[in-house]
């Protein structure tokens, strides 16, 4: 074989691998919004990341949820909803103290769904943990099993509930990672409340994609999980723990 | 002779389907919901009727579990359709949802946690 025939051959391989590889495929799918009838795909895993150095001294991001999702208190703390909450640490010798939200920190391996005896509580393939509310029979198992203490269970009746958050009496709720909004490509009302009014201290975003900037930052910079020791590989990290 | 009794036996339950059918003279008068937007359903009406249950009931599991959120059959988008222009609601005497449900004598549970009221600011998304 000539050597001109041999880099006509290697032109012709390349612009065939091009052609093939070019229309409709990415090598990297971009980050962007599902269409309303495509599923929650296993390829993402939406998390947190809360940076409690930069967490300010307010509470917008509890304020933001419960406006979104339009859950209240009713001034009895023990039984109120709590989708959301601020946590106030000290340090006894030292008495350093921060604060930080805590929420369903979204595990993989989440142990209020391990309980579950209706299979109501369960993993969204995107890593959203949720209830489903029409299989919730109000046992509260996965209140007592959750080491965050993030479910809440609804004992008043409720009205006026907000049309993409259905609420009712005798169920277990939780956060929801707002999935309404991820499921329009946004992002949490706490994620939006905190970037714009407060410390700018949380990011949303997919944990697999690595154009996005949660999974640049969880691989370049140090982060935790609560209870790490549970190996329940929370979606939800914290940085400055 | 047995045939001719189930023929009259027939003939006399229409007779009293028609009458009810009529609104006024039947014991329950039938509910006649106002519909507020005529021919603009994602379903012909017969079909509607029998089986606007299953449609919600099979949307309600991808919604939850899938996340797939198509406006076509999904509880909000009937709401935002069927909701009375006066009260903004699809409950209450001549609610769409609620006035058929009295009279059929079925409950449902929907309303205890979904909005029965139309979202400002949403065009119902047509078929």
């Amino acid at each position: 074989m000539n050597p001109d025939r041999r880099q006509f051959l290697g032109w012709g391989a390349a612009a065939v691998a091009g052609a093939a590889l070019a229309p409709g495929l990415r090598l990297i799918e971009l980050a962007q919004a599902r269409s309303p009838e495509e599923a929650a795909s296993a390829l993402k895993r939406w998390g947190l990341l809360i940076d409690i150095t930069k967490c300010a001294d307010c509470d917008d991001c509890v304020t933001a949820c419960s406006d979104e999702n339009g859950w209240k208190g009713h001034g009895r703390p023990e039984t109120d909803p709590q989708w959301i909450r601020k946590v106030s640490l000290r340090d006894k010798r030292t008495g350093y103290a921060q604060a930080l939200p805590m929420m369903c920190q979204h595990c993989e391996h989440p142990p209020c769904v391990d309980v579950c005896p209706t299979g109501a509580s369960f993993r969204r393939d995107d890593g959203i943990v949720l209830v489903d509310k029409h299989a919730c029979i109000g046992c509260r198992y996965c209140v007592m099993a959750c080491p965050y203490g993030a479910r809440s269970f609804i004992h008043e009746e409720i009205t006026g509930q907000k049309a993409d958050v259905p609420r009712g009496k005798g169920v277990v709720e939780s956060c929801t990672l707002c999935v309404h909004r991820v499921d329009r490509g946004e992002t949490p009302a706490c994620v939006e409340a905190c970037n714009r009014d407060g410390g700018k201290a949380m990011v949303f975003g997919d944990l697999n994609d690595p154009a996005a900037e949660i999974h640049r930052r969880i691989r370049s910079e140090p982060s935790s999980q609560v209870r790490a020791d549970l190996a329940l590989n929370t979606g939800v990290r914290y940085q400055g723990l | 002779m047995r045939f001719p009794a189930a023929v009259a036996v027939a003939l006399l339950a229409a007779a009293g389907l028609v009458r009810a059918g009529d609104g006024g003279t039947g014991r329950v008068p039938v509910p006649s919901p106002k519909i507020e937007a005529p021919g603009q359903c994602v379903a012909p009406t017969a079909e509607m009727r029998r089986n606007h249950m299953k449609m919600l009931l099979h949307q309600r599991d991808l919604t939850v579990h899938e996340g797939i959120r198509t406006p076509r059959f999904s509880l909000k988008n009937c709401v935002n359709c069927h909701a009375s222009h006066a009260t903004g609601s699809v409950l209450g005497k001549d609610g769409f949802c609620s006035s058929c449900h009295a009279y059929a004598a079925v409950s449902i549970d929907c309303f205890e946690c979904h909005s029965p009221m139309r979202q400002a600011n949403v065009a119902a998304v047509k078929p």
